[in-house]
């Protein structure tokens, strides 16, 4: 069956990403030399992106269960119980390489990606998320990476209608040649009405819908699990090409047909396209699939079975139907224009057989496909010690507010507004909370409940501590969540790491990994879905590491829920987690130290988990109970950062009672965990609250109507001020 | 839907884009969204769908109709209000609240229930709201009254032009008064929850003016 020229050597390996081993393992599982369509299916299957080679080991020490759970990680996406016999369905997925080399196109791809797996499960996605990192904000090639990454993830889920509500972003000098493009959709689903991706019933049709293949993102998957070097502005061809009209087609016929009782099962082509969807569907069901490639519908002539096969174009998915739902089924991809092709059939031969041209262009057992697909203990070392950084060694005696001021102008820091207006955070008109609040809250339709989301990593505190930086991402998840009334359910994370053939790498990935598991068992929080994106490298240097939590949470009446803004003058402010002979605090690699131009890598703020529970299921039972009245989480830039946003998200002033001995700078900007701002009608209440359940309270002072925050009695800086700084940072630095 | 149905308590009728016929309506109303993805000129392709014959035949009689956000943009491809809509003077997509001041305009029931004193607090989204006419134009709708909405300072943060639109303008009417075209979206202001209920207000005097 293989023509002489088309006999693959271990040189063609080689260039498809394939180590020496893997070669031999394949010729062997074979019983033959493969060749090109054949070689190309392996080295996609077994890249990291797709195998998670490096990773799985470590996955698999996450906890992914519990009561709420339904669907863990495994299929398209993640699945939680949420109340009322509706299920939320979520994942994250990371784009960061195609972003890179083409950042309109890269980043609206990754939002496409994502809401198909959300989709494909049955759920109508109801809003989406992102974590971007930047490279340095002076770097020449920032500016162009922000614009281009922002205009392609609003262009793609404006287009398509589903809000974008929430995010975070950072700068960091490491992301200078490989920024971080990751996308989170959060959907909702009947919860007995949940789809897989398993092939069932031998015999059964394989449909192919959507949009037509082209030559689009070949071996993307590959591309996406190696470094980068010096001639990746060569690859801009295998970063695929978003059309979300197209996708909002199909993602309303999928619904419709999914409404009816008609689908087995339902994969999205994404990475690896129709290889790794026929394989997964057919490796799930324990059977086998043959295809036609003559009957997949092409957008360009000639193209070869590899180029099929290997092709990433968008807005495509293969489904199992009941035999005979075929006409139901054409009937509605048809009112909305879009292709459906039965291209082949479900068997039992535990083979992927494919046929092109009269021949047979692949002839592969499945089961070694995915099963020997190889999986590493890659050595890893201890993680670093880190000195502690006493404040003393970095204050001064500037004012709070001259601090303050300059601060916020910090481009970690600053109003990301500038980026969150160029998102429709608002269409379907569900959206309670969007960008800008601790956690986004989007309201089930027709109903009172609210599903509450956010996303969170601190690199540069994993970087320090791989284990605490993971554990941290979880807290402070938990902690947005909890900051507006909400109750945390469980997380999807993507794992941005460098090369993990180097034992330091490795050292972060194992780290954060046994960090993440220990904070979502102790906060109950377990991981349903999530992606690995290694060799984030350039030139052989690794990124910050960023192990990015998504989260997400539920609140059964979206009444009852508080923003971060002040809301009414004389209210009182506390801080809570704190106790009221607290005069100093932890500076080491805070924002603080940034500020300084002290990049030192000192040991970040320790974590306390069952603090971090406490502390949280506390300010939530208090929100719902009705005592506070607004709620900040305490994270970047400590305490008096919180209370300015609070402040200038609201117009109202606060006069602030500042600590008469100790390290001022330290109170005020010091990054302790498991604390939050809050401000309440009812003080005693509050306090007495507190006292009951053994947490730490601490008045601060007073919400005022004067436009002004007062540290003392003699340091004051205007809220307009303060504003003027923190908006307009961004509008400036993209103003170049 | 959603909004409507809040106010009038009535599911009103979902109409596909390839029907040839309107049953007999007290309005219609083009939504927004980005129809045919706008990858040509925004509301072109619809502007063209079977569906805009009846909308077009239903205006004639003088039947009402709204267009808002790319209902409006349809509604400028195909003639039924002045002027066009072309990329936000800023070259981004805009997503916030702004202020809208209702003008003095000839009799329309879209305007006829609000207060000219009183602007109204409305969320925008859109990348291509620029209105644009000519000056000669532009003096004909000002003297006709086809101006319903221009711009307004208001709490939010950001210019009171959000796109560059020509004299502020936001929503302009037909000549007759029964068609209206806007860029903001009154049904992303429906309660307290969405942080305003300007849009409420704002469609339900409409309502009541087109009902009664």
């Amino acid at each position: 069956m293989t023509s002489a020229s088309d006999v693959m050597t271990f040189e063609n390996a080689v260039t498809m990403g394939l180590s020496r081993d893997e070669w031999d393992l394949i010729n062997q599982r074979l019983g033959r030399t493969p060749n090109l369509c054949e070689l190309g299916i392996f080295s996609a299957m077994w890249s990291e992106h797709c195998s998670y080679k490096s990773s799985k080991k470590w996955l698999k020490t996450l906890p992914i269960d519990g009561p709420q759970v339904i669907e863990g990680p495994g299929e398209n996406a993640g699945a939680v119980d949420i109340g009322d016999g509706l299920a939320a369905i979520f994942k994250i997925e990371s784009h960061n390489h195609p972003s890179f080399i083409e950042p309109y196109q890269g980043a609206a791809t990754g939002v496409g990606g994502i809401l198909r797996d959300v989709f494909t499960m049955g759920a109508r996605p109801v809003a989406l998320l992102n974590a971007l990192r930047f490279g340095a904000a002076e770097h020449e090639k920032t500016r162009h990476l922000v614009g281009g990454v922002v205009s392609g993830i609003g262009g793609y889920g404006n287009c398509i209608g589903i809000p974008t509500v929430g995010g975070e972003i950072n700068f960091d000098k490491s992301y200078n040649g490989n920024i971080l493009v990751n996308a989170m959709a959060v959907g909702l689903a009947n919860s007995d009405r949940i789809f897989r991706s398993a092939a069932t019933g031998p015999g059964n049709p394989v449909i192919y819908v959507g949009a037509k293949t082209g030559r689009d993102g070949i071996h993307g998957a590959t591309m996406a699990s190696a470094e980068f070097s010096d001639e990746t502005e060569s690859k801009r061809p295998t970063v695929q090409v978003g059309d979300p009209f197209t996708g909002k087609l199909l993602m309303e016929a999928c619904l419709e047909l999914m409404a009816s009782d008609t689908v087995l099962s339902i994969q999205d082509m994404g990475a690896a396209g129709l290889t790794s969807s026929s394989v997964e569907m057919a490796s799930k069901g324990g059977l086998g699939m043959e295809i036609d490639l003559d009957l997949v519908p092409a957008r360009e002539e000639n193209m070869s079975a590899y180029e099929l096969m290997l092709s990433e174009s968008q807005e495509r998915m293969l489904m199992v139907l009941k035999p005979d739902a075929t006409e139901t089924a054409r009937a509605i991809f048809n009112k909305l224009d879009l292709d459906f092709m039965p291209i082949g059939r479900v068997t039992e031969t535990g083979r992927l057989i494919l046929l092109k041209d009269g021949g047979t262009a692949c002839d592969i057992p499945i089961g070694p496909l995915v099963d020997d697909a190889p999986e590493y203990d890659r050595p890893h070392c201890d993680a670093p010690i880190r000195k502690q950084l006493a404040s003393s060694d970095i204050t001064n005696d500037a004012p709070i507010s001259h601090m303050l001021k300059t601060m916020l102008g910090h481009v970690d820091l600053a109003s990301r507004r500038w980026i969150y207006e160029q998102y429709d955070s608002q269409v379907m008109a569900d959206t309670i909370a969007g960008p800008g609040g601790d956690a986004a809250l989007v309201r089930v339709h027709g109903s009172k409940r609210g599903l509450a989301m956010s996303t969170d990593c601190t690199p540069r505190y994993v970087e320090a501590d791989p284990k605490i930086g993971g554990a941290q991402a979880v807290a402070e998840g938990y902690r947005n969540l909890s900051a507006i009334g909400a109750t945390p359910l469980a997380v999807t994370n993507n794992l941005n790491f460098g090369n993990p053939e180097k034992p330091e790498i490795m050292t972060q990935l194992v780290e954060s990994v046994l960090g993440m598991g220990d904070a979502a068992r102790q906060l109950d929080t377990p991981v349903v879905s999530g992606n690995v994106s290694l060799y984030n490298e350039t030139g052989g240097k690794a990124i910050q590491p960023c192990p990015v939590i998504g989260m997400v949470g539920v609140i059964e009446n979206v009444d009852d829920a508080v923003g971060n803004c002040f809301v009414a003058a004389e209210q009182d402010i506390f801080v809570i987690g704190q106790g009221d002979k607290t005069n100093d605090g932890w500076l080491g690699v805070s924002i603080y130290q940034q500020h300084h131009g002290d990049d030192g890598i000192y040991a970040p703020p320790p974590l306390d988990l069952v603090a971090e529970q406490k502390t949280g299921s506390f300010v939530r039972q208090q929100i719902l109970g009705g005592s506070i009245s607004a709620a900040h989480d305490i994270a970047d830039g400590g305490l008096v950062v919180a209370i300015a946003e609070m402040a200038m998200r609201s117009g109202f002033g606060a006069d602030i009672a500042v600590p008469t001995t100790g390290n001022l700078h330290g109170w005020a900007f010091g990054e302790d965990q498991a604390r939050f701002v809050v401000t309440t009608a009812d003080s005693q209440e509050l306090i007495a609250a507190a006292k009951e359940a053994g947490i730490e309270i601490t008045k601060l002072g007073m919400v005022s109507d004067q436009g002004e925050l007062k540290f003392g009695d003699s340091d004051t800086i205007s809220i307009t001020d303060l504003n003027a700084v923190f908006e307009g940072c961004i509008p400036a630095l993209m103003a170049g | 839907m959603v909004a409507i149905e809040q106010l009038t308590s009535r599911r009103p009728a979902l109409v596909w884009h390839k029907e040839a016929s309107l049953d007999a309506a007290d309005l219609v109303i083009i939504p927004g969204g980005f129809s045919f993805g706008d990858y040509l000129r925004c509301g072109a392709l619809a502007g063209r769908s079977p569906i805009m014959n009846a909308v077009l035949d239903h205006a004639a009689r003088g039947g009402a109709v709204m267009g808002i956000c790319n209902g409006f943009q349809i509604l400028t491809e195909t003639g039924m209000v002045p002027g066009v809509l072309i990329r936000n003077a800023g070259l981004k997509f805009s997503c916030r609240n702004i202020g809208l001041r209702p003008c003095e305009t000839l009799a329309s029931p879209f305007t006829i229930g609000l207060d000219l004193g009183e602007d109204l607090t409305i969320p925008i989204a859109h990348n291509e709201g620029n209105y644009f006419a000519d000056a000669d134009e532009l003096d004909r709708i000002e003297g006709n009254g086809q101006v319903a909405f221009r711009y307004a300072a208001s709490d939010a943060a950001g210019p009171v032009n959000p796109n560059g639109a020509s004299r502020d303008i936001a929503g302009v009417l037909s000549n007759n008064g029964r068609v209206l075209g806007m860029m903001p979206h009154p049904e992303r202001a429906m309660s307290k929850l969405h942080g305003g209920t300007d849009g409420a207000k704002f469609l339900l005097k409409s309502l009541e003016a087109l009902v009664s």
